[in-house]
């Protein structure tokens, strides 16, 4: 088959598009779904910025081909805030000069994303480990690996404070 | 940098995958998790006319003990195999391998038998596999064979499967009482292709002498290179340091890696050298430790 029609959840919402089989991950959330925060920097698997999760694992959306994505659950950058209101990821980065250009941006907050639901309170250099396959031309990471940190932080104590109200 | 047009099929059993493989095989590219065909397809490095997606067909992801093996369905993610209990306790040298292949986001999709089928040079797994004396199961719709890692990988990104074959188990040996293992590579950023690798696992005697040692390289040829008489030097003797030194000469003396940008033929060799003999030391320090 050339194409094929698929069914897929994106941010809590259900999806049913019939797609072209070569058509990457990627570009069916930028293209067809208009979920333009997914960027694609290498489109070859190394700079990381295209990192959204699925079924509750990071991956590489530019490594996927969405015919593959029928009956998945899928979550992007777009899924974080809360209308104007940063989630607490995304805050820390706010606070913490996490980015300066912006690009790489969603690809880390996927990445952090995932990282922090397994792992929630890490070490830096575990840190430092989760965001090998993420590229930032900007900061030097240095920034980066401190929003991590608080970011982690700020979700403790918001869990201990008011359970269920972290995202 | 967009993929080439393709004819997209998605068997839903191993059956169908090896009949279409059958049928189609020449013109056709497995996908299994994709992330080094993927790449090559975006490049349009590759252009096949037939791509066969087996992520649909049930049963090919398994992990689980037989006899004296530790057998794994090819379709199982990398992620699954780094984070398996059977996998640490049994076949402790490929835990050791598994946080090293690519990024969590690429294990997250990666397959143990993608990685294998794909022989990059510099690749862990087909090093591990080596230095244990695995074996890759590989299935066509006539039936199936088995073979040893000397057999499978043949040259640079090139194994002895056909066309019409698919890897789908690679069976590992269990590790004996008193073994110890490690794997250590060299490598620009965390992650990223080992410039060398080396893979070694040694068993010591009652008496603490070594009783078998085995040593795979991988980034310093076309295939995996299985450094056995360097190994066999340890085998009787007591580990000293002076010993363990001249094992990493031996294994490191008749490589010719190639060289490249990052680092010359002479570098790697040396680094192959050095990190024959940290990963022996450390594999030596595991085996006396508790629990082996």
């Amino acid at each position: 088959m050339k194409e094929r029609t698929i069914r897929v959840t994106v941010n809590g919402r259900t999806h049913e598009k019939t797609v072209e089989a070569r058509k990457t991950l990627a570009d069916f959330l930028r293209e067809d779904l208009e979920l333009t925060g997914t960027h694609l920097g290498c489109e070859h698997g190394v700079c990381g910025a295209c990192t959204i999760v699925v079924d509750g694992a990071a991956v590489r959306s530019c490594l996927l081909f969405a015919v593959q994505m029928h009956g998945r659950e899928i979550q992007t950058v777009e899924s974080l805030a809360d209308g104007d209101t940063l989630n607490p990821l995304q805050e820390a980065f706010w606070e913490h000069h996490g980015l300066q250009c912006g690009f790489c941006t969603p690809g880390f907050l996927m990445t952090l994303t995932c990282f922090l639901r397994e792992n929630p309170d890490p070490s830096d250099a575990e840190i430092r480990e989760a965001i090998a396959g993420n590229l930032c031309r900007c900061t030097g990471y240095k920034n980066i690996v401190t929003a991590a940190r608080a970011a982690a932080d700020k979700l403790a104590t918001a869990s201990t404070t008011s359970p269920g109200s972290t995202r | 940098m967009k993929p080439p047009r393709f004819e997209y099929l998605a068997p839903t059993s191993l059956d169908e995958a090896l009949a279409v493989l059958g049928e189609h095989g020449d013109g056709a590219k497995v996908l299994a998790g994709g992330q080094s065909l993927v790449p090559l397809l975006n490049f349009r490095l590759v252009r096949p006319t037939y791509l066969v997606d087996l992520n649909e067909i049930p049963g090919l992801a398994y992990i689980r003990q037989e006899n004296g093996h530790v057998v794994i369905g090819a379709l199982t993610r990398q992620r699954a195999v780094e984070r398996s209990a059977l996998v640490r306790e049994r076949v402790p040298l490929l835990a050791d391998a598994m946080p090293q292949i690519g990024h969590a986001q690429i294990r997250n999709r990666g397959t143990i038998g993608g990685s294998l089928a794909h022989a990059d040079p510099a690749a862990e797994l087909p090093a591990v596999v080596a230095a244990l004396e695995g074996e890759l199961v590989v299935r066509s719709a006539r039936g199936a064979r088995v073979l040893r890692a000397e057999e499978f990988f043949v040259a640079y990104l090139t194994t002895a499967i056909e066309p019409t074959e698919l890897v789908v188990e690679v069976r590992l040996p269990v590790a004996l009482p008193r073994t110890g293992t490690a794997f250590l590579e060299v490598s620009r950023r965390h992650g990223d292709f080992a410039l060398v690798g080396v893979a070694a696992t040694v068993t010591l005697a009652d008496d603490g002498v070594c009783a078998r040692c085995a040593i795979a390289l991988t980034g310093v040829g076309p295939t995996p290179v299985v450094a056995r008489e360097a190994a066999r030097r340890l085998v009787g003797a007591a580990p000293t340091p002076e010993v363990l030194e001249d094992i990493g000469r031996r294994a490191a003396s008749g490589l010719q890696p190639d060289g490249d940008l990052h680092a010359s033929s002479q570098y790697r060799k040396h680094v192959a050298s050095v990190l024959t003999r940290r990963a022996l030391a450390q594999a030596i320090e595991r085996a006396k430790g508790p629990g082996r």
